[in-house]
């Protein structure tokens, strides 16, 4: 792809400026806080775009051919993938529900950074910077569809997803994940930078995206690994992007480092929240677990990230103080997110159950300090419970944190058997949280998240059922509307694994296959 | 142990997603430019405003005056998915690289009429500085527009004029060296025969509105900058005059146009169908920015056609009108 030049041989770097920032010019027609009019409200100083290092070179005539390459092979494996039955490889039917969790809670993510990149990439002074994101724009909207590609199989044979563009914009926990993205796309382009590029991409990417895809590959889930992989050298490039960032906003100016860390602050633990269902599908929802999350957590946090900020420590930047009570609930985490899906599994579009005895013992050996004391003779009693036929659903709606939407079912930090509450008066009303970090972010910026949409209110406020629903009618069941509401089908979508008709299908399918009938 | 799991014929539950389902009418099998594009964008129970633009939602329609009742009525002809357009471009690619592999082969630079070369240089490399405008209000139209089908395009029309600048930017290299980047940027920062045009492409960078922008930047701009250089000057005047390696270097524009034209058609034709207001809009649209457009590139054409340049603009500009009116714009 490289030309040879006929007069001065530029160097590499010389010529990719040429052929980016080269392109450039200060405008006279218009003024630049015209045409960049969200370069200062944010209070982040930039004095020299110049001194923009490019993360990576990549001219697009070199871009359009890698990319194509992959795009080629990946979809030549997901062709294989559905014309094989390849559906039909994983560890067992109760794994296609990671695929739920992902396709409604993590793919509308992909679609949104495109949109956000998109523009921080118009909005930046800097040649070098707005180059990068666009190319990252484009990458993102490649993982949205190749998502949806790769699922749309799954989609064909099991329940759960079949509407999950609609349930993301609606569904009581998926407001989890939306929140986060709404909060940095709605956030000025530095704190979008920040928030996706740098804490999301770069500090916590191994533990979202890698957990989903080796899981695919230790669940034998051909399609989902290969697109995951097939991300990766892309993922390569955004991580740069998001590091260098950081280091080029601080290093422009020393007012700018208080904002950063602040934002390092609150997106590690707007982040870590998001990842409570990663925790919990990596400890409960693998048939063929990779590592436990509290493994992942001291490998890919503790020590990698520790590390990056020893790194950050030159430019004043600190471990964001919220990996202490981290680090005091990574023991916990996932026990009380899966208790809380088992307890509301009749309005989530996968199923849960209660772990088999031998997935007990692994959970035993992974959580030496919490499990057996606090959780295993809860989901005994349950597995006792239901074997007598009063499996048990959860049908009070919960209260949810105002800043991350979880439901309040965190416990005091250092103290597993309470459940942690924080309030905050603000004009007349009361909020909750789940946490001091949570409580922290809401009151640095009350405007912002007073506004969050928290699906339990809008239930209680009648804004979740379909339209033409009369509430006072005699019967009236706001489960059932709710759930009409969510689009899910009752019976199907949701519930416990035991009984599903994913199970049973999954069973007789690959029966076929195995058998002679 | 190895199950052959292809001997198992089963019968789908569904055969596509539910909101494809709703948009096709029936339970079929949709495309992956169907499943890729229809719903991406969230519609529903937005947590913020924008900080940074609080009169909108995060995708808000009502960014621009356009009103359609349903923004998936838009449809690529080209059916552009991320893999396909990645596809599309890397074989467009593979030939540019084999047109410019052609010409530094065998010097064809070095036989090029003085007259052409000095052509080039004056008229085709500041146009990287143009691509590179539309690189940006590209970008624009994709973060702020509503609804994918219509954003979507965006992002790809924003890489493809990336890599067009680039491609001049080649030219240039090629034909001029570094210096000649050096002179097409002070002509276009400086030289009376660029100013209308930067001005124009400066005024764009300020367009709220994101199809109001589409029009100004895909439609009027491009659509008489394109057949005015590449179709006109590059592949009939040049040529003519022993020109022709240059026409291979710019080959990509040329068939970019031809194939990006069908998308800005298609449409321009679905929101004048629309309505008669929407059709009054894009025609009012059409008509400032297509008159600010062809007078900006008169001095630009001037450049190498000389005294025909009146005559030729204005052909190019009939042409561009006849397209407008067969979309449904009412001229
Ligand atoms: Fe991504
Ligand atoms: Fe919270």
């Amino acid at each position: 792809m490289d030309m040879q030049v006929a007069k001065k041989k530029l160097g590499l770097k010389e010529r990719y400026a040429v052929m980016t920032r080269g392109l450039d010019w200060v405008p006279s027609y218009q003024k630049m806080e015209d045409i960049y009019p969200y370069m200062s409200y944010e209070g982040i100083k930039i004095h020299d775009w110049d001194k923009w290092e490019d993360p990576f070179r990549l001219t697009m005539d070199a871009y359009w051919k890698y990319q194509a390459e992959k795009e080629r092979k990946l979809y030549a494996v997901l062709d294989a993938f559905n014309q094989n039955n390849g559906h039909l490889n994983v560890t067992d039917a109760r794994y296609i529900n990671t695929v739920k969790l992902f396709v409604s809670g993590i793919s509308p993510l992909e679609y949104v950074a495109h949109r956000g990149f998109a523009h921080a990439g118009r909005q930046f002074p800097g040649a070098g910077p707005r180059v990068a994101c666009l190319m990252q724009s484009l990458d993102e909207i490649r993982h949205a569809q190749t998502q949806v590609h790769a699922v749309a199989n799954y989609n064909k044979y099991y329940n759960g997803m079949h509407d999950f563009h609609h349930a993301h914009d609606r569904v009581w926990f998926l407001s989890v994940p939306k929140s986060f993205f709404d909060d940095a796309i709605t956030a000025g382009p530095f704190e979008f930078m920040v928030s996706i590029g740098f804490s999301f991409e770069y500090v916590l990417t191994n533990l979202l995206f890698v957990p989903f895809v080796s899981g695919a590959a230790y669940n034998g889930d051909m399609g989902t690994m290969t697109f995951g992989f097939s991300a990766q050298s892309d993922e390569a490039r955004h991580m740069t992007l998001g590091l260098e960032v950081i280091k080029f906003i601080l290093e422009q100016d020393p007012d700018n480092l208080p904002i950063v860390q602040r934002w390092i602050d609150k997106w590690t633990w707007r982040g870590y929240r998001v990842l409570t269902l990663v925790a919990m599908m990596m400890d409960y929802m693998l048939p063929k677990r990779t590592m436990s999350w509290k493994e992942a957590w001291e490998i890919y946090f503790e020590e990698n990230g520790g590390a990056l900020f020893k790194d950050l420590a030159r430019y004043g930047i600190t471990m964001p103080k919220c990996a202490e009570q981290i680090a005091l609930e990574k023991d916990h985490l996932s026990h009380q997110a899966w208790s809380t899906f088992y307890n509301y599994a009749a309005a989530a579009n996968f199923h849960t159950w209660v772990p088999d005895e031998d997935e007990m013992a692994w959970l035993s050996a992974k959580y030496p300090d919490s499990y057996d004391k606090y959780y295993r003779p809860r989901m005994e009693y349950w597995r006792e419970q239901a074997a007598k036929g009063n499996r048990f659903y959860n049908k009070t709606l919960p209260m949810l944190c105002q800043t991350c939407q979880i439901p309040m079912v965190f416990t005091e930090p250092g103290d597993p058997t309470k459940i942690c509450y924080r309030e905050v008066d603000y004009k007349e009303s009361k909020y909750h949280f789940c946490s001091d970090h949570c409580k922290a972010i809401f009151e640095h910026e009350p405007e912002k998240y007073v506004q969050a949409w928290l699906p339990v209110h809008q239930i209680y406020q009648g804004n979740c059922f379909p339209e033409g629903t009369d509430p006072t009618v005699e019967g009236f069941d706001p489960l059932a509307a709710v759930l009409d509401y969510y689009h899910f089908e009752s019976g199907r979508d949701n519930l416990d694994f035991e009984g599903s008709e994913d199970q049973k299908n999954f069973d007789a399918w690959r029966g076929m296959a195995t058998k002679n009938v | 142990m190895h199950i052959d799991l292809r001997t198992v014929t089963i019968k789908p539950l569904r055969h596509t997603f539910d909101n494809i389902a709703r948009r096709l009418g029936a339970d079929k099998p949709a495309t992956r430019y169907q499943e890729g594009t229809l719903d991406m964008q969230q519609t529903a129970n937005f947590h913020y405003r924008p900080t940074w633009d609080p009169d909108h939602q995060i995708y808000d329609a009502s960014r621009t005056a356009i009103k359609m009742a349903d923004w998936y009525a838009f449809k690529d002809p080209r059916q552009f998915y991320y893999g396909a357009y990645t596809m599309a471009r890397a074989k467009q690619q593979d030939t540019a690289e084999a047109n410019f592999d052609f010409v530094e082969n065998r010097n064809l630079a070095d036989t090029l009429p003085a007259d052409v070369r000095a052509t080039v240089l004056e008229l085709l490399v500041p146009l990287r500085h143009v691509a590179w405008g539309s690189n940006m209000n590209n970008a624009s139209i994709c973060a702020y527009s509503y609804g994918t089908a219509f954003s979507q395009p965006g992002i790809y029309q924003a890489m493809d004029q990336l890599g067009i600048a680039q491609y001049l930017t080649r030219v240039g290299l090629l034909l001029g060296g570094v210096e000649s980047l050096e002179v097409a940027k002070t002509s276009w920062m400086e030289g009376d025969a660029w100013q209308g045009l930067r001005r124009y492409v400066e005024d764009c960078m300020v367009i709220k509105d994101p199809v109001e922008l589409f029009v100004a930047q895909n439609v009027a701009l491009d659509g008489l900058l394109y057949p005015l250089v590449y179709e006109t000057i590059v592949d009939d005047v040049l040529s003519a005059k022993g020109g022709t390696p240059v026409a291979m270097l710019t080959q990509f524009m040329t068939d970019w146009f031809t194939e990006t034209k069908r998308w800005t058609d298609a449409t321009m034709k679905t929101a004048a169908a629309e309505s008669d207001e929407n059709k009054a809009i894009l025609a009012k649209w059409v008509i400032q920015w297509r008159d600010r457009a062809a007078a900006a590139l008169l001095p630009v054409a001037r450049i190498a056609l000389n005294e025909r340049t009146d005559a030729l603009v204005a052909e190019v500009v009939q042409q561009f009108d006849a397209r407008l009116i067969k979309s449904g714009v009412p001229l």
